[in-house]
């Protein structure tokens, strides 16, 4: 079984979301993801500001794949984890902590609520 | 021929019954019959190996420019190509079919390669080079893509003194993509002019692409170009020939974010247009956005070194649709053809090479001066190996009288005026050459004048 947080909002493509307050969400990589796609050695930050729902951030690369990550909403950025770019692995080994990829910020609180509950996303991934 | 045509009389037969169908043509139905040839096709009739040699020795030797002692450049350059390279290239192991590029069975290719890209990040001053592109334009299209991936701005300033040729290359390359290429004007003396630069570059800006010397052979100075376009976000290309990067300041000095070139001037021939090398260098941080193989050193689980392809993830069989360019394949024989140049000729001898082409050229042009009536076009301007004269008769009478005497002069160069030519003297040309040139264009000047 993988750690599912109550406390944060889930994506169909396995980001985490959780409510900073003021606007702001912080993302990362949810358990389940970042231990399917194994060793994590790279993840590109963000170009630009702006991003649509579903537009992609950037690329996130694994010893098995590339994938990208994409905004949950209509959003800009805040801020992307600086450690995470010298020490990917930290995604693999704290996925909800330390290994948080990018915080962002929107006017909208109807974005954040639209997305999975833990419930929901537990269920989609069949645990 | 029966015996290269795999499908003779009878397998043909044999095929349509199999088929179910009696004839060829039952197989075209489908084919409106207006667009089915029904007589034979209007062809010579069937000649033997002999007299086909015969007749291709014939035609060949129409082209005069083979044995022609040339001044002309524009983009592809008569230099010395040492008889060694041909050998190194002939070997079979070098030879390849597509792409061989498992490291388990083609260490020797894979580490060429590795030695090609060490020696285009040191010519050019930049972090990594890949295993080479198509050719100097094509790589040039490249690097104006990759502008707009990693700045996901889609503006593209290209100076208006890059080759023309090129520019309709990058204008073909990019027709599908969102984007806008817009013209830099070049100042009187031939240099990027820098207050419309200035203008120019606005937060839209993906990247600006100047040739280092550009394509008159003028050199601009490409720090403050730099200074300009980084101050909006934007990143600079730098298309440079690499026979000039000897002498002049390297790109990687000058903040340059990506250089391509042509590399057809560093031992391959100029073959009538290709094949050429195309070359792209870069720096580490944008590595992941640069299109193109990229080989590698590592070392196995015992500790001894070998070259792996690296970087994977941003091509096309990892990433399917998403990869950063279509380029999966490199030019890899031609790489190799560079590779054994440089070799050869080493840090002195490259040098020397760069220093006899400047020198050269510098005294032809000073020779030619020296006919009445003939001017320079970009004033003092620096220039290396390629300069652009205004003669007092037509560039293209003195270009078809030259010919006779087995001489190309030069590339008309038309959109500037009729007088006007633009001349290469590479480190082949002679001192007698040259002044036998500057006689015969003396006497086409003075004869027209009388």
């Amino acid at each position: 079984m993988h750690n599912i947080p109550e406390d944060v909002r889930y994506t169909k493509s396995h980001e985490w979301v959780k409510d900073l307050g003021n606007g702001e969400y912080k993302m990362g990589l949810t358990d389940y993801a970042a231990d399917e796609s194994g060793e994590i050695l790279m993840v590109e930050a963000p170009i630009g500001d702006n991003f649509e729902k579903e537009e992609s951030f950037g690329v996130l690369e694994t010893v098995k794949t590339v994938a990208d990550y994409y905004a949950p909403f209509d959003c800009s950025v805040v801020q992307f984890n600086a450690e995470i770019e010298d020490a990917p692995e930290i995604i693999n080994e704290d996925p909800y902590g330390k290994g948080w990829i990018i915080i962002i910020h929107s006017d909208d609180i109807s974005g954040f609520e639209s997305l999975l509950t833990a419930k929901e996303y537990s269920t989609l991934i069949g645990e | 021929m029966g015996g290269f045509i795999p499908a003779g009389d009878i397998q043909q037969k044999k095929m349509l019954e199999e088929s179910g169908y009696t004839t060829f043509e039952e197989l075209l139905e489908s084919i409106p019959d207006k667009y089915i040839l029904k007589n034979d096709m209007d062809l010579p009739a069937p000649v033997s190996e002999m007299e086909l040699t015969k007749e291709f020795k014939a035609l060949a030797d129409k082209n005069s420019a083979s044995g022609a002692v040339s001044f002309l450049g524009a983009g592809s350059y008569d230099h010395f190509i040492p008889a060694a390279i041909d050998h190194v290239l002939l070997r079979s192991e070098f030879y390849t079919a597509y792409t061989p590029y498992q490291p388990e069975v083609s260490q020797g290719t894979l580490q060429a390669i590795f030695e090609y890209q060490t020696m285009i990040a040191r010519l050019t001053g930049m972090e990594i080079a890949n295993a080479s592109m198509y050719d100097g334009a094509t790589a040039a299209a490249e690097a104006c893509l990759m502008a707009m991936r990693a700045t996901r701005k889609n503006r593209i300033l290209i100076a208006g003194s890059l080759n023309p040729r090129w520019l309709e290359v990058i204008r073909t390359y990019l027709t599908h993509d969102d984007f806008e290429i817009i013209d830099v004007p070049y100042m009187e003396d031939g240099t990027l002019d820098m207050d419309a630069t200035a203008e120019l570059c606005t937060d839209g800006t993906a990247g600006l692409l100047v040739a280092y010397p550009n394509y008159f052979g003028l050199i601009d100075n490409l720090e403050p170009i730099s200074e300009l376009v980084h101050s909006c976000g934007g990143l600079l290309i730098a298309a440079a020939d690499p026979v000039a990067l000897p002498l002049l300041r390297s790109p990687g000095n000058a903040d340059v974010d990506i250089v391509v070139g042509e590399g057809q001037c560093m031992g391959i021939a100029q073959t009538y247009g290709g094949p050429y090398i195309g070359f792209m260098a870069t720096e580490k941080k944008l590595a992941r956005k640069m299109p193109g193989r990229m080989i590698g050193r590592t070392e196995d689980r015992a500790g001894q070194v070998g070259y792996v392809m690296t970087l994977q993830t941003r091509e096309q069989h990892i990433r399917r649709e998403k990869a950063t360019s279509n380029i999966c394949s490199n030019e890899a024989l031609l790489a190799l053809a560079n590779t054994v140049y440089l070799s050869l000729l080493g840090d002195t001898g490259f040098r020397e090479v760069s220093r006899q082409c400047f020198q050269k050229s510098h005294y032809l042009e000073k020779k030619l001066l020296e006919i009445p009536g003939v001017r320079r076009v970009f004033g003092d301007t620096p220039f290396f190996r390629e300069f652009v004269l205004e003669f007092p008769i037509s560039a293209d009478r003195v270009c078809e009288k030259l010919l006779d005497d087995g001489i190309l002069a030069g590339l008309p160069v038309r959109e500037l005026g009729e007088g006007i030519l633009m001349i290469t003297a590479t480190e082949k040309r002679t001192k007698e050459e040259m002044d036998s040139f500057v006689e015969k264009v003396a006497l086409i000047c003075k004869g027209a004048a009388e």
